[in-house]
């Protein structure tokens, strides 16, 4: 949606300064050769403090929070299937991350539904037969700073996201040399990061019997053929392909498999979407109350990368507005594009197939024949018939933004 | 030996570097800064405060003061939990 606000910040960065009579946003002070280029309907404050800061061992990211560490790509970084190692996006819920050292670092599987406790080295993982899945890492909340109202937490912009080519072991396999029983309902994610505080609760998550056991899910060792980077999860986390980032466990210690639900705060309290409003296909049923339920696949959604809002295209010379598209894992199957602020769309073509699971890129070309503005838009339809929000969903923490985007385009 | 002290600092080095970058972040001076300086600032860097700014109302800080102390385990006296949400009111609310 176009709203008054954006075209007046449209016109780009030093109107937006000399409108709001903002002090000048650090970004443009310590980093004036690459603005950010944050869209404006992020808050004011989150806009203020954003910088790009790089952490050791990755390229500049886009910093919000400092400590937990909570940094996202530049749409710059998402142009491409595959998201670089070194430009992934970084998330974290607690503050005490340790450094794992691989030759120590254990898994233990087991729990009160399975018939031993086993545990396993690094090493011991890779015997297993390996499995490889190109899949989007895409945290519950990537554009809450979007929302309107504004819900309080992490104000992402576009880039809380990620894809990568993961390798690793199947959940299920795993879960086999415990001796899982049918009894299981749930199986309890847990990663070696914690809170300074011991009362602060772990970040602890569970995921239903019935998707933990699918192909899919794995615990992966391997990130576009390299280690996993510290800051995404070294040496092992779980991959849950279609699902959003929180059940994708960092640093993974222990495999629980339990009969009753979990009750941690952040399956109990936290990432829960209300029940009924989402076009949701994957149910979590053991974790359903009579008004929410936890946030599972991803909706469908599209974001394009070629332009940021306000840019510059020239007068009567072809423009390729690009992007990429994805959904939970039911398959794309199409993008289109708008030139004419969502009157027309067109088909845009579609990059090579990675898999349902993965990123897609399309492009479209146009040419603006008239001087001034254009409103671009894309909008990914997938193969259960699912589109994206033309009216935001509203709820408490911010989740599943997938409103169409609209940027403006000058042509000149 | 040898190992183990030049362990030592790198992971010295390493927490004053990530704490230089946090003193970057300048919260407004007003009254309450100190008390949420001293019991906010040892589970989360102050850049949190900003980012979520300006659009809480009055109840909307009451609640992610009480949820710090009741949801996270913040061990916040009662007397300072009402200055620390006076102050994000009085200068980052909406």
């Amino acid at each position: 949606m176009i709203t008054r606000r954006s075209l007046l910040e449209a016109a780009g960065a030093g109107s937006l300064l000399a409108g709001t009579g903002m002090a000048v946003p650090r970004l443009f002070a310590a980093q004036a050769e690459t603005p950010l280029n944050l869209p404006a309907a992020l808050p004011e404050g989150m806009r203020s403090e954003a910088v790009l800061d790089t952490l050791p061992g990755k390229k500049p990211l886009i910093k919000l929070a400092y400590r937990p560490p909570n940094y996202e790509s530049p749409i710059e970084y998402l142009r491409t299937v595959i998201t670089p190692n070194d430009e992934f996006f970084v998330r974290y819920h607690l503050s005490d991350i340790p450094r794992v050292d691989a030759g120590t670092w254990k898994l233990a599987i087991g729990g009160e539904a399975a018939s031993q406790e086993v545990r396993f080295g690094l090493e011991d993982l890779k015997q297993f037969t390996p499995v490889e899945v190109v899949a989007l890492c895409q945290c519950s909340g990537n554009r809450r700073g979007l929302m309107q109202p504004h819900v309080p937490g992490v104000e992402w912009g576009y880039g809380a996201m990620g894809c990568a080519r993961w390798k690793g072991v199947r959940l299920k396999d795993l879960l086999d040399k415990a001796g899982l029983k049918k009894e299981a309902i749930e199986i309890v994610l847990d990663g070696a990061d914690k809170g300074v505080s011991d009362k602060t609760p772990k970040f602890t998550k569970s995921l239903p019997a019935w998707k933990a056991l699918e192909d899919t899910t794995m615990v992966a060792y391997e990130m576009n053929g390299q280690p996993l980077p510290h800051w995404n999860g070294f040496p092992a986390r779980v991959v849950v392909p279609g699902w959003t980032g929180t059940y994708w466990m960092k640093h993974i210690t222990s495999l629980t498999a339990i009969t009753k639900p979990f009750e941690g705060f952040w399956m109990k309290s936290a990432y829960r979407i209300p029940l009924g409003k989402f076009p949701n296909v994957a149910r979590f049923s053991s974790q359903e109350t009579a008004v929410n339920t936890p946030i599972t696949d991803m909706v469908v959604n599209s974001l394009i990368t070629s332009h940021t809002d306000g840019a510059m295209v020239k007068l009567g010379s072809t423009v390729t507005v690009a992007g990429i598209a994805w959904d939970g894992g039911y398959g794309l199957s199409m993008v289109e594009v708008s030139v004419d602020g969502g009157k027309t769309w067109t088909e845009a073509a579609l990059g090579k197939d990675n898999g349902p699971f993965a990123l897609h890129t399309f492009s479209l070309h146009f040419v603006p024949r008239v001087a001034g503005k254009h409103v671009v838009m894309a909008r990914a339809t997938n193969k259960i018939g699912q589109s994206q929000a033309t009216v935001l969903i509203p709820n408490p923490a911010g989740y599943h933004h997938n409103l169409v985007q609209a940027l403006t385009l000058i042509a000149a | 030996m040898r190992l183990i002290a030049i362990a030592a600092l790198v992971t010295a080095f390493a927490a004053v570097s990530a704490a230089a970058d946090e003193r970057s972040v300048q919260l407004k001076q007003a009254p309450g800064l100190d008390k949420v300086q001293g019991n906010c600032s040892g589970c989360h860097s102050l850049d949190y405060v900003p980012m979520n700014s300006p659009f809480l109302s009055p109840a909307g800080w009451d609640a992610e003061v009480a949820k710090m102390i009741n949801a996270f385990g913040a061990p916040i006296d009662q007397a300072d939990a009402k200055i620390i949400a006076d102050y994000l009111k009085a200068n980052y609310g909406m």
